[in-house]
């Protein structure tokens, strides 16, 4: 048993959500397997976006199997590390633009 | 980065039967994952039986110039197994009465044994189809006595397969050893200076990609793309095909996955990537690895495990290759490796 809320093993047993719900978690899988695809984008491109993303949602499992499959993928660290650097930049600037709202607001309610 | 040898280490990691009993114990042992012939067993291909014989794998000797941290072989400059004149008398002997067409001479660094070149000299003469001399590219340029080894295997048609973890020096010299990168891009300089690997050249040269790491390794088409792209860009290198290859864990590169804590997740990896497509494809059912002193396996991993064939014919001083034929192959959880997603086999993906 893990002593924390994370447990790494607990990546291995993923496709087992399917048991609690068959239909679902196949389309689930189904879908998401659709997505990583070659298509428009490289599967190496939509690596770096999982790979971005993951931090963004501060998912731990998923930050290991897109490091993991970046490996696997070829892509250097220095790709890896930009790619984080998008995503904070997104969010952070998603947590400023904000800050208008608060001025709007601000302003609104002051002589 | 080793510097040695497991062997020279005196690492527990160096007995066959070390390896073995962790190959054999752990999350299978305790029935968390499935043994390999189980697997076989479910699509009705265990025992694994031989097809048509068509690669001779012959290993000249475990010593190399590099300690590379992943090699299964356990090579290094310490190893000190070399194939003798005597016993590559009675290789050419096979060679020249085998109905395989390939022929591919691998170590450590294949170059190093003294009699290579007469070797290579005596082999080509048997007119194999495909003539392989696996090369470490490194070596090309260790020594002056190496420097002519590109016109060498020109002259005699060799078809160079050479390793090449990266297309950055960064991953090269880490797997490898400091300076590895450069002198590859040297090696891969003077190979193309003289017709090796250009387009349309019949001077073939492909390299091998291992993963850097407790990872498999991705589409080997896109990872040949990335490599030509890479390479042609910051080098104007060319080569002809990029060869994929699962790093079994044997030798160094168990002694890795254990050390850094990966080997339980590497070989879940391994399973979970089990494809069933490859079986039928895998590098022991047309190969015959010939070892150092003449022993005959399955195939190279193998030769490291220290499993000989399953067969009356052990050694190639009794060599039948009808006899050789009808044995059942020897599987481990290794041969995970060699069926993990499209496959791996000493000429990359098998489906
Ligand atoms: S991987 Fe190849 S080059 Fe590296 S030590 Fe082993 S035999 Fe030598
Ligand atoms: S390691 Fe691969 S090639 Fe060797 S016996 Fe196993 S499946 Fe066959």
């Amino acid at each position: 048993m893990a002593d924390s809320y994370y447990d790494p093993a607990d990546l291995r047993k993923f496709g087992k959500i399917s048991e609690w719900s068959e239909e679902l978690g196949t389309k689930f899988f189904d879908y998401y397997g659709k997505v990583f695809e070659e298509g428009a984008l490289s599967a190496r491109e939509k690596s770096l976006i999982a790979l971005a993303v993951s931090h963004v949602v501060k998912c731990p499992y998923c930050i290991d199997s897109y490091t993991k499959d970046g490996l696997e993928k070829g892509i250097t660290k220095e790709e890896m590390m930009e790619a984080v650097h998008v995503g904070a930049a997104i969010e952070g600037g998603a947590t400023l633009v904000h800050g208008v709202q608060m001025m709007n607001k601000y302003n609104k309610l002051s002589m | 980065m080793a510097t040695k040898s497991l062997k020279a280490r005196h690492d527990e990691l160096a007995l066959n039967n070390k390896q073995l009993e962790i190959l054999n114990g752990g999350p299978f042992k305790e029935g968390e994952l499935p043994y390999f012939k189980d697997k076989l067993d479910e699509i009705g291909q265990f025992p694994l039986r031989p097809k048509k014989l068509e690669i001779l794998q012959i290993n000249v000797g475990y010593m190399c110039n590099q300690v590379c941290e992943h090699c299964h072989v356990d090579a290094g400059p310490d190893r000190k197994e070399i194939m003798t004149k005597e016993t590559m008398k009675l290789c050419l002997e096979v060679i020249k009465n085998t109905g395989a067409h390939t022929l591919d001479l691998t170590g450590g660094a294949p170059e190093m044994n003294p009699n290579f070149r007469w070797f290579v000299e005596e082999a080509s003469k048997a007119g194999i189809k495909d003539f392989i001399v696996r090369s470490n590219l490194t070596i090309i340029r260790a020594n002056k006595k190496y420097y002519d080894l590109p016109e060498f295997f020109k002259k005699h048609k060799i078809h160079v397969i050479s390793s090449m973890p990266h297309y950055t020096r960064g991953k090269t010299d880490k797997q490898r050893g400091d300076g590895v990168f450069d002198t590859s891009i040297r090696a891969l300089q003077d190979l193309n200076a003289i017709g090796y690997g250009m387009p349309n050249s019949t001077l073939q040269l492909d390299l091998v990609y291992n993963p850097s790491g407790a990872f498999l390794p991705g589409d080997q088409g896109a990872m040949e793309r990335d490599f030509k792209k890479a390479l042609k860009d910051d080098f104007d290198i060319h080569f002809h095909q990029l060869f994929a290859i699962t790093n079994l864990p044997i030798a160094r590169f168990l002694d890795y996955l254990i050390a850094s804590g990966n080997y339980e997740d590497y070989m879940y990896s391994l399973v979970e990537a089990y494809n069933p497509a490859a079986v039928k494809n895998v590098m022991c059912t047309n190969t015959i690895s010939i070892s150092w002193d003449g022993w005959l396996y399955d195939c190279d991993f193998n030769q490291m495990l220290g499993l000989k064939v399953n067969s009356s014919v052990k050694h190639i001083k009794d060599y039948n290759e009808d006899i050789l034929n009808d044995r059942d192959i020897i599987v481990s959880q290794h041969c995970y490796g060699c069926t993990a997603g499209a496959g791996s086999s000493c000429q990359g993906n098998v489906i």
